[in-house]
């Protein structure tokens, strides 16, 4: 070993053995921290004492992954499509823009339906949340939030408020008021707070609980009155784009999607990951339940869509073209779940017959990236989102 | 949270994930995707988008018609 000369900046007791020693100043996990140059070579071998290198643990990743696989495949002894044959195909598909709601500054990011199937709440860049009765266009309420990117937005169960967030790093709550002047902001409520950007927000089945998920790697439940923290998810190695809940039906699951290329099913009672699934090839931008709660799709960066069983613990589907090579942000399935509206970032909508794996439609007519897509709660109707900064609503 | 954690703390913690889920139990595709396929082929025949809405009934659908707009002028 060479001779090492090093200028001691600082001379003192260890951190670690207390003597009085020239400190090396080094930073652990972004915490300065002052160890003796013995300590400091003690520290670094300690993790190769337990046989656990990165490396090791990669391996071992690796073959259980690998299992994980052989298992998941052992009971893959048939195609989607191929159950799919006997159906009937589906007819000549038309559906055209019904509404377009101007109005938003700047790109829309995020947009929720109302259960009263007519309202619609939608944020954009420009850090406006509107409120929209979608049969007539009319807007109902604005209100503007002290920050820019409200990426995520939801209406509450019974309409009675809608939740929104962004780059604040926070999830508010607005109770809506019915008399249109009245200042909304005043009435706001902070439930959630991250470490890092709010991408999505949903009320689970009452105005009580709201799920979130953030760039910081986690989803929470909060409690709205309270503001509350109830159960924080833990498991994604990277920011979590997208959540959704299981249909109210089927139990207290919901699967988050996120920029690790996972999509994992969790329990929100007990905060475990109980499934996850990693097939995409880049981030994985939305996920929604299948309507029957025992599948749920995927959209991503990588131009595809699929769809997981989760009794079958694997995927079944892909939706994918050699023609489609931007990304979906945004998917949705119609109210039986026989078709998949995905609004991609080539600006246009591809519409999927979910169970023979062939592309029913195109959509055009917006003039920029599609960022949401959502179909109203009776499925009369669809509601695309845009950075276009309109809304359009097809039927 | 993710990001402030270390490489080797992230594969622990997918490593521990994925011991735990090659426990789980598993039922067989043909068996799963033929009662998906059942259910949707009984939500079908109701799904508005599939077997279309006729115009007068959904609210979406152009309504005809003109829209007069008068303007009165009071003179005094």
């Amino acid at each position: 070993m060479c001779d090492q000369t090093f200028l001691a900046i600082t001379f003192g007791p260890c951190d670690n053995c207390s003597q009085n020693k020239p400190l090396m100043n080094i930073y652990l996990k972004n915490e300065p921290i002052n160890y003796c140059s013995l300590c400091v070579e003690l520290m670094a071998c300690q993790g190769l004492a337990k046989g656990e290198t990165i490396h090791t643990l990669k391996v071992e990743s690796e073959s259980l992954k690998a299992k994980l696989e052989e298992e998941r495949g052992k009971l893959h002894d048939v195609e989607l499509h191929q159950v799919a044959e006997k159906i009937e195909a589906l007819g000549q598909f038309v559906m055209k823009t019904r509404r377009t709601l101007k109005g938003h500054g700047n790109k829309v990011l995020c947009m929720d339906w109302c259960r009263d199937k007519r309202r619609i709440v939608s944020s954009s860049q420009d850090g406006k949340v509107i409120v929209w009765d979608a049969y007539t266009t009319n807007k109902e309420h604005a209100v503007t939030m002290p920050c820019t990117w409200v990426m995520a937005c939801a209406y509450a169960p019974s309409g009675c408020a809608v939740a929104c967030g962004g780059l604040d790093n926070k999830c508010s709550v607005y109770p809506l008021s019915l008399d249109k002047n009245e200042n909304l902001a005043a009435k706001k409520k902070s439930v959630a707070m991250h470490t890092n950007y709010l991408s999505s927000c949903s009320f689970t089945n009452s105005d009580m609980q709201i799920l979130t998920s953030s760039g910081d790697g986690t989803c929470a439940l909060w409690d709205v009155e309270s503001g509350q923290l109830l159960q924080s998810f833990h498991g994604h190695s990277a920011d979590v784009l997208s959540l959704d809940l299981a249909p109210s039906e089927t139990g207290n699951t919901f699967v988050s999607g996120g920029c690790d290329k996972k999509a994992n099913v969790w329990d929100m009672r007990s905060g475990q990951n109980v499934q996850s699934f990693e097939t995409h090839e880049s981030d994985i931008n939305c996920v929604k339940y299948y309507p029957c709660g025992d599948a749920f799709a995927t959209g991503s960066d990588d131009a595809t869509c699929r769809l997981y069983d989760l009794r079958a613990d694997r995927e079944v589907a892909i939706y994918s073209k050699d023609s489609i090579i931007f990304g979906a942000s945004s998917v949705d399935f119609s109210l039986s779940g026989r078709l998949l509206f995905a609004g991609h970032n080539d600006y246009t909508i591809n519409v999927w017959d979910v169970l023979k794996g062939t592309r029913v439609a195109i959509l055009f007519g917006h003039e920029n990236r599609v960022s949401t897509v959502r179909v109203s709660p009776d499925g009369t109707a669809f509601c695309s989102g845009s950075w276009d900064n309109t809304l359009r609503i097809w039927a | 949270m993710a990001r402030d954690m270390s490489d080797k703390d992230i594969l622990k913690m997918e490593l521990e994930q994925l011991q735990k889920e090659v426990k789980n139990t598993r039922e067989p595709v043909s068996k799963t995707t033929k009662e998906i396929y059942e259910w949707v082929e009984a939500q079908a025949a109701e799904d508005p988008l599939i077997k279309g809405v006729p115009e007068d009934k959904n609210p979406f659908k152009e309504k005809g018609g003109c829209i007069i707009t008068c303007d009165f002028l009071w003179q005094n």
